[in-house]
């Protein structure tokens, strides 16, 4: 008891002087991250941001609306370079590779970390070509029976192919709002990355879909590493592993998910998580 | 706090008003779209009410004998020696023949011009065609003069007083002779859609401008389209955003109110004068006309690229593909339809476009119907100018013909393109 309270002090006085509490850092990390500063012009968007996410586990990113969560998740694929006024600063190391390094190829960065969006936005084609599309850009295979499998198992995966093996040449945008997503993570989970990115994926939802689609993170998270931005605390409590929370641009805490949500230390997290404020 | 029942009368109140607005606004949209279309409908009928008498073209059935000591040729003759007969002689032989009672040198030459100066080019092809007809006397349907066209369709009064009418009594005589025998026919002109222009309104044909317009917009088109296409997206896309590119754009959008008149100067100076492409011709044409129509295609297309979601890019992006892929798999698929349309835009203008032509020497008198894009030619809206600038009354007919040809001509040219947007848009 003492201990912790002991602890609890120590975060407080971290918490003060803007650094981050709770355990950011992980031993098995898969991505790893330092100092982290994100300016749009002359707009800081994201403060000395240091956070690890280890392997095969699902973190959670939350925090109010513009808090940043999202603008440092696309900074992990290098999103943000097609936004001309961006700039990142600090270390982000994917597998101990630095992403920003000047031999890092941003194409082949986003094969290896896919990203699912907040808005399904399948491709205008077919259900197939949808997923195939990955696969053929980036030449997985070599002919058209082993394409057909890698669409089979992305869609098998995915937890779609029984709603829509009959109609692979339908269109994608025909499907429903929760079709569609899956048919994106079906899409990204065709490249066969390492970490996989997901922007609120759920948030266009009805529940149905969404309860879907968080089976589905828990399924995929054997195989890869995921980071979820999510406005639902409910789902990141649910779905991940650990959660990091965000305010103003500054990581305020990082903690295992049940301890987040039940034994916040910073007093901001325990605002945000009791609804006084977000 | 305004208590329930006044804020209800208050917005009732406020509603009528609100309506009537909306009521005004409609039907004021409505009557303009109706008197729009009034004016349209008006403005066609017009047009084919005064074209129509064009697409037929009076006859004049003779018979010729093609006696093969008069013509000093047989049917073993080569077609060089063929083209040196003069076949005026056999016409006026048997007009003669008919009207035996003509003696004076004046009145001869009243009862030759009844049949149209290309009646002996006529006979001669005729006779190339088919030379066992010499030797023999054939009944052959000659294209008449343009004034006993005018008298046959009503457009020359017969009941005229004599001074004030074109046709005197002695030639009208001659004509309604040839109109009791049955000799007169009135059949499809033919002629108006396989040759090209003349002096004559009765020999006078389209397809020489028909076929000048097609090799001047495939010129354009092919000129215009990869350029401009290719220009919107390495501006919309991969051009840094500083400003020389905001310079450029300004160019653009400049180069779009350019009067045309200048860019046929430009393509004087530089095409002709300094390149030495020939004159008249639809390359030169064409290129002019594309330096015109760059930047309405660049500007349609740029907004369409624009238009098409980020987050189709951002999917592309996240999956790793380059950029290149990225523009070329779904930006530029996905805008097509919105590019092709103003390429209809700008071809369309292309095809009306006549002053920048007028300066590269386009609006010649051109008899010759153009076999390849460096033949001289004319366009479309440049012989209906040149129609509507001649005398003869024949030709007023030609100049609504010729406009009927030209929108004919753009509503085809539109339904291609918008098959072609539709078709893509299909694609879901």
């Amino acid at each position: 008891m003492n201990n912790n309270t002991d602890q609890k002090t120590l975060d407080s006085m971290h918490a003060e002087h803007g650094k981050t509490v709770g355990q950011p850092f992980c031993q098995d990390a898969k991505f790893s991250t330092r100092n982290v500063d994100v300016f749009y012009a002359d707009n800081q968007a994201i403060y000395d941001v240091s956070l690890d996410m280890g392997k095969n586990e699902v973190i959670a990113l939350i925090g109010p609306s513009g808090c940043g969560k999202s603008t440092y998740l696309r900074c992990l694929n290098r999103m943000n370079d097609t936004i001309d006024i961006c700039k990142v600063t600090g270390q982000l190391l994917l597998d101990g590779q630095d992403i920003y390094a000047k031999d890092q190829d941003p194409v082949l960065l986003r094969a290896r970390v896919g990203m699912v969006f907040q808005k399904p936005n399948p491709f205008p084609k077919s259900i197939y070509d949808n997923v195939a599309y990955g696969p053929r850009i980036h030449g997985l295979t070599s002919n058209k029976a082993e394409l057909d499998d890698l669409v089979e198992e992305s869609l098998i995966k995915a937890g779609l192919l029984n709603e829509v093996k009959d109609r692979l040449d339908a269109p994608g945008t025909g499907l429903s709002g929760g079709q569609q997503q899956r048919l994106c993570i079906a899409r990204t989970i065709a490249v066969q990355p390492e970490v996989i990115l997901m922007d609120e994926p759920a948030s266009a939802l009805d529940p149905i879909a969404t309860a879907i689609i968080e089976e589905l993170i828990s399924e995929l998270r054997k195989n890869y590493t995921i980071v979820i931005v999510t406005h639902s605390m409910q789902q990141a409590a649910r779905v991940s592993q650990r959660t990091a929370y965000f305010h103003l641009g500054k990581l305020i805490e990082v903690g295992e998910t049940n301890q987040i949500f039940t034994n916040p230390v910073h007093d901001l997290t325990e605002k945000y998580i009791t609804g006084r404020f977000g | 706090m305004i208590d329930k029942n006044t804020m209800t009368l208050k917005v009732e109140k406020s509603l009528k008003r609100r309506y009537l607005k909306e009521k005004i606004f409609k039907s004021m949209g409505f009557i303009s779209v109706t008197v729009a279309f009034l004016f349209l409908l008006i403005l066609i009928l017009d047009i084919t009410i005064k074209a129509l008498p064009a697409f037929v073209q009076t006859q004049i059935v003779l018979q010729v004998d093609l006696n093969e000591q008069d013509l000093g040729i047989t049917q073993q003759s080569s077609v060089d020696e063929i083209r040196q007969v003069d076949f005026r002689r056999v016409i006026r032989n048997a007009l003669k023949k008919q009207f035996p009672q003509v003696k004076k040198r004046k009145q001869k030459k009243d009862l030759y011009s009844l049949v149209s100066v290309g009646a002996e080019y006529q006979l001669r092809d005729l006779v190339l065609a088919n030379k066992a007809i010499l030797g023999t006397t054939q009944k052959v349907t000659f294209i008449a003069d343009d004034d006993v066209d005018a008298l046959i369709k009503g457009a020359i009064d017969r009941n005229d007083e004599e001074s004030g009418r074109r046709v005197k009594d002695f030639k009208l005589n001659l004509i309604e002779t040839l109109e009791k025998n049955g000799q007169i026919e009135k059949n499809f002109n033919w002629q108006f859609f396989s040759s090209g222009d003349s002096r004559e309104p009765e020999l006078a044909g389209i397809k020489g401008a028909v076929l000048g317009s097609l090799y001047t917009l495939l010129v354009t088109l092919l000129m215009t389209f990869p350029v401009a296409v290719a220009a919107a997206i390495y501006l919309e896309e991969f051009a840094p955003k500083n400003r020389m590119v905001d310079f450029i754009e300004i160019n653009i959008n400049n180069l779009a109110a350019v009067p045309s008149i200048v860019f046929g100067l430009l393509g004087l100076a530089v095409f002709i004068n300094f390149f030495e492409l020939p004159r008249s011709a639809p390359i030169v044409g064409g290129i002019v006309l594309s330096l015109m129509t760059l930047p309405t295609i660049i500007i349609a297309s740029r907004s369409a690229i624009k238009a098409v979601p980020p987050s189709l890019r951002e999917a592309a992006l996240g999956l790793g593909a380059s950029k290149m892929q990225t523009v070329f798999h779904h930006v530029f698929p996905a805008a097509l339809p919105g590019i092709l349309t103003g390429t209809i835009i700008g071809m369309a203008q292309a095809l009306g476009e006549t002053a920048p032509l007028l300066m590269i020497g386009m609006v010649a008198f051109i008899v010759d119907i153009p076999q390849s894009v460096t033949d001289p030619a004319t366009v479309l809206p440049i012989q209906v100018y040149l129609w509507a600038d001649s005398p003869e009354r024949g030709f007023l007919e030609k100049t609504s013909a010729a406009i009927l040809v030209l929108i004919a001509f753009l509503i085809t040219m539109n339904a291609i393109a918008i098959y072609l947007r539709k078709k893509f848009e299909k694609k879901w």
